[in-house]
């Protein structure tokens, strides 16, 4: 039974952070020593997605061949089929040489050249001479390079001693008078309401993959941190650009990493034929992700899939000697064995695409700073990471991207949050700053009357439904139809009913919270991707199968109002590189 | 295929101790025991509770007890794991409620390792300069995931809670062995006293309870040298 309820407890700190990923953490590290730290997760830091990422981060240091940052930046911006923000893509090429080099004085084990200096790889869509070939950008430590981003700057935060709240629910984002001024979060073991009151808040809460059935994102990636500004009246941009990963472990949609083709692993149909090159004659396996997911797809429409639903492929890696297997790919060989049971020396992995990555999410300025609306800031309030856009994936983000995204852009969220803070002044907190969450959390806890509905239920349905009708082939009537679907499983969830009505650790409560937040952002999603009618990046769909620069060379914005939603667009910034056909 | 599972559960607010819950669950051979979890807990128990994130063996958060061994519950398939398991939480830290237990006196052992570089010098402009070599002794170590499956599988540790146990000791392995780091003699310092690594026993537990596959007890046995022998 729900104990008598408690007041929440009240904390004051400079700047609050929420997420403990490679934003998150990187913010924070700018801002230990300057200013007074809180970090909330949901997890244990060292528990945060960042640490899945496997193949490694992108910066042009030349320590292999030639390279430069106009190549990288370049190659983000057509990746992205020319939605990405020019002016962010040179941030992202820039500065990603820095923040590497400060990741590795950080201490983060790179894998090493002869030489002793960070070793690169090839990466699929990275290319030198703006699209002349493949080049070796890609900085790694083994396949596992998002573990060591996340161990190492976690490892600085405990050097500096930053106030760490972990296993910490945020529930809501406090703002009086348009000014940010902390957020409220449950206590998930003691099931415990506290307020953080800040000067500046700093949302760096990874993605929402888990709006699908096939996904390569943890279970706790579910867009809390994306829905809670937006339904504050914050807008979330381009959110109907998710990307598709091509080599997903069939059904379990578990990742095997492009790092798999960068070592020159093959991706082959039933007929063992290597497809990739017929669709991209240049690249061929190395072609970026939104395409070769969509090679698949045609592929198996074209009825040449393999797997118990024929709706897979094969990736080959035989042709790879064992020891490179195991120095360059340890992790991705380990999950074919666990997983498909299988030897990657001896056999094929059966793969499909899976739901990878959100290139939308809250808008920001190149400092971090969340938009309002296409020209106003919102002073204190920061955004960075997967959860944000900045736009610097635009339409498709190439492979590494993410990690040089959180780096250089949580970085850059942290420094000026510091120069804002020399300034900044505590806004008072909003009357009843709790009771929204307060009363959240209270009516599911509380025993209901009526007929009730499984919070795993209605997700399932979702999951299911989302990718299914918002994959890596869209059109309007099966997103009318989606559209339909959530318009019904939202009604099931306002009658949505819990079994663990206690307040210690109770995971039942923070599912039922996190399918809210899934719900509210699939309907953007959905939306978006209606609205949108053409083909752009990971965004295709079969009725509008062509690019249209004319009408759709512009970022959706997408509004909470009392009335639905409200849609508007947003230019895209354009310095160096003209819109083209985007051929590999 | 049904599995029978048996869980160990535990409500703070209703249990004096401890009782075993059992369910029945149809699943496929190449299920993970995580996947038999969630249907239990999305369709028939919505009070079973246990950490999760990643369900692939890389975040760390669903280390726990399966028929007597530590497992990470996302990396083990039912083929492999039988069609009745029991499942119990990681024993040697107190349980908050059910499959979890509390991770802060685990991570306070790490923390207090000085988990991570310690270099005052004055870096060059571009990278630290580290041979393949080099970079190679210290490479079982960085994977660790701090789950703590080879912690609570240490029979000193389960005896002495102050033991600062077998994932701290990987963690100042990474370090000690790093070329690049000046902090060797102080991690090394903290490892040679009474609670450090001289309560290895050499159980070997540890080694086997690592999902991934560290070489844990060669790791401390690189530590103890270091200590007799001065090398590092």
């Amino acid at each position: 039974m729900a104990s008598a309820v408690r007041p929440s407890t009240y904390h004051k700190h400079d700047v609050v952070i929420i997420g403990a990923g490679g934003a998150g953490l990187m913010a924070a590290v700018q801002l230990a020593g300057i200013a007074d730290v809180a970090v909330i997760s949901k997890l244990y830091p060292s528990r945060s997605h960042t640490g899945a990422a496997q193949g490694g981060i992108c910066a042009a240091l030349g320590n292999s061949e030639e390279d430069h940052w106009e190549w990288h930046m370049f190659d983000t911006v057509k990746g992205g089929d020319y939605l990405t923000d020019q002016d962010a893509a040179e941030v992202l090429a820039r500065e990603a040489i820095d923040a590497i080099i400060e990741l590795e004085h950080m201490g983060l084990p790179f894998s090493r050249t002869p030489d002793g200096k960070i070793a690169q790889r090839r990466f699929g869509g990275h290319t030198r001479n703006f699209g002349e070939g493949p080049v070796m950008r890609s900085c790694y430590a083994a396949d596992r390079t998002g573990h060591m981003i996340l161990q190492t700057l976690y490892q600085q935060g405990i050097k500096h001693n930053l106030n760490f709240f972990d296993e910490f629910q945020m529930l809501d984002l406090l703002i009086n008078d348009g000014q940010v001024c902390g957020v409220v979060a449950l206590q998930i073991r003691t099931g415990e309401l506290h307020i953080f009151h800040s000067k500046a808040v700093i949302f760096a809460t990874g993605g929402f993959g888990r709006c699908f059935s096939v996904t390569s994102n943890a279970l706790a990636l579910t867009g809390d941190g994306v829905a809670i500004p937006w339904r504050r009246g914050v807008p979330l941009e381009d959110m109907e650009m998710f990307q598709f990963h091509p080599t997903g472990i069939y059904k379990l949609g578990v990742l095997l990493s492009e790092a798999a083709r960068g070592e020159g692993g093959i991706v082959i149909n039933s007929e063992g034929e290597a497809f990739a090159k017929r669709y991209a004659p240049t690249l061929a396996d190395l072609a970026p992700r939104d395409m070769m997911s969509r090679f698949i797809y045609q592929e198996v429409k074209e009825g040449r899939g393999v797997g118990s639903g024929k709706d897979g492929v094969y990736l080959d890696l035989r042709h790879i000697p064992y020891e490179v297997q195991e120095a360059k790919l340890p992790d991705i060989t380990e999950f074919i064995r666990v997983y498909l049971g299988v030897d990657p020396t001896k056999e094929m992995a059966l793969i499909q695409p899976t739901a990878h990555y959100a290139m939308g999410g809250i808008p920001t300025d190149l400092d971090g700073r969340v938009l309002l609306n296409n020209t106003e800031v919102m002073p204190g309030f920061y955004a960075a990471g997967e959860c944000a856009c900045v736009s610097v994936h635009g339409a498709n983000r190439l492979g590494t991207n993410s990690l040089v995204d959180l780096v250089v852009f949580g970085r850059r969220a942290g420094r000026h949050a510091a120069e804002f803070l020399r300034t900044a002044e505590l806004a008072p907190l909003p009357p009843n700053a709790d009771a929204f969450a307060r009363d959240q959390v209270e009516r599911l806890l509380s025993k209901g009357s009526g007929p009730t509905e499984k919070v795993g239920a209605i997700r399932e349905t979702l999951q299911f439904e989302m990718f299914d009708k918002t994959g890596v082939v869209r059109n309007e009537r099966g997103m009318r139809e989606m559209l339909a679907i959530l318009d019904d499983l939202k009604l099931r969830y306002q009658r949505v009913a819990i079994d663990d009505h206690t307040r210690t650790f109770n995971t039942d409560l923070l599912e039922a919270l996190e399918l809210g937040y899934l719900l509210d952002i699939s309907e953007c999603i959905v939306a978006g991707a209606l609205g949108r009618t053409e083909s752009r990046g990971a965004h295709y769909r079969d009725d509008y199968p062509d690019r249209d620069d004319q009408n759709w060379l512009n970022h959706t914005m997408v509004w909470k109002t009392s009335g639905g939603l409200r849609f508007d667009k947003k230019p895209v910034t354009i310095t160096k590189f003209q819109p083209k056909e985007r051929k590999y | 295929m049904r599995i029978h599972f048996r869980i160990k559960r535990f409500d703070p607010t209703t249990d004096q101790k401890p009782h075993f819950k059992e369910y029945d669950v149809d699943l496929e051979p190449t299920d993970r025991v995580l996947d038999g979890l969630n249907k239990i807990k999305w369709e028939q128990d919505g009070t079973l509770t246990y950490r999760r994130s990643c369900a692939h063996g890389v975040c760390g958060s669903d280390a726990m007890r399966v028929n007597g061994r530590n497992r990470l519950a996302c990396t083990l398939l039912i083929r492999d794991a039988g069609t009745k398991l029991t499942i119990e939480p990681l024993l040697g830290l107190s349980v908050i409620k059910d499959l979890v237990v509390d991770m802060d006196h685990f991570f306070q052992k790490y923390k207090d390792i000085k988990p991570y570089l310690i270099n005052d010098d004055a870096p060059p402009r571009t990278e630290r300069i580290q041979s393949p070599e080099q970079r190679a002794i210290f490479d079982d170590t960085t994977k660790c995931i701090l789950c703590a499956a080879c912690t609570t599988s240490c029979p000193p540790f389960w005896a002495n809670k102050e033991f600062v146990g077998p994932a701290s000791i990987v963690n100042a392995h990474r370090f000690i062995f790093d070329s690049r780091d000046h902090g060797a003699a102080q991690r090394l310092e903290i490892l040679n006293q009474r609670e450090g690594v001289w309560r290895c026993r050499t159980v070997f537990n540890c080694t086997d309870a690592c999902p991934r596959h560290i070489k844990i007890t060669q790791a401390i046995e690189d530590v103890k040298r270091a200590l007799l022998f001065n090398r590092y």
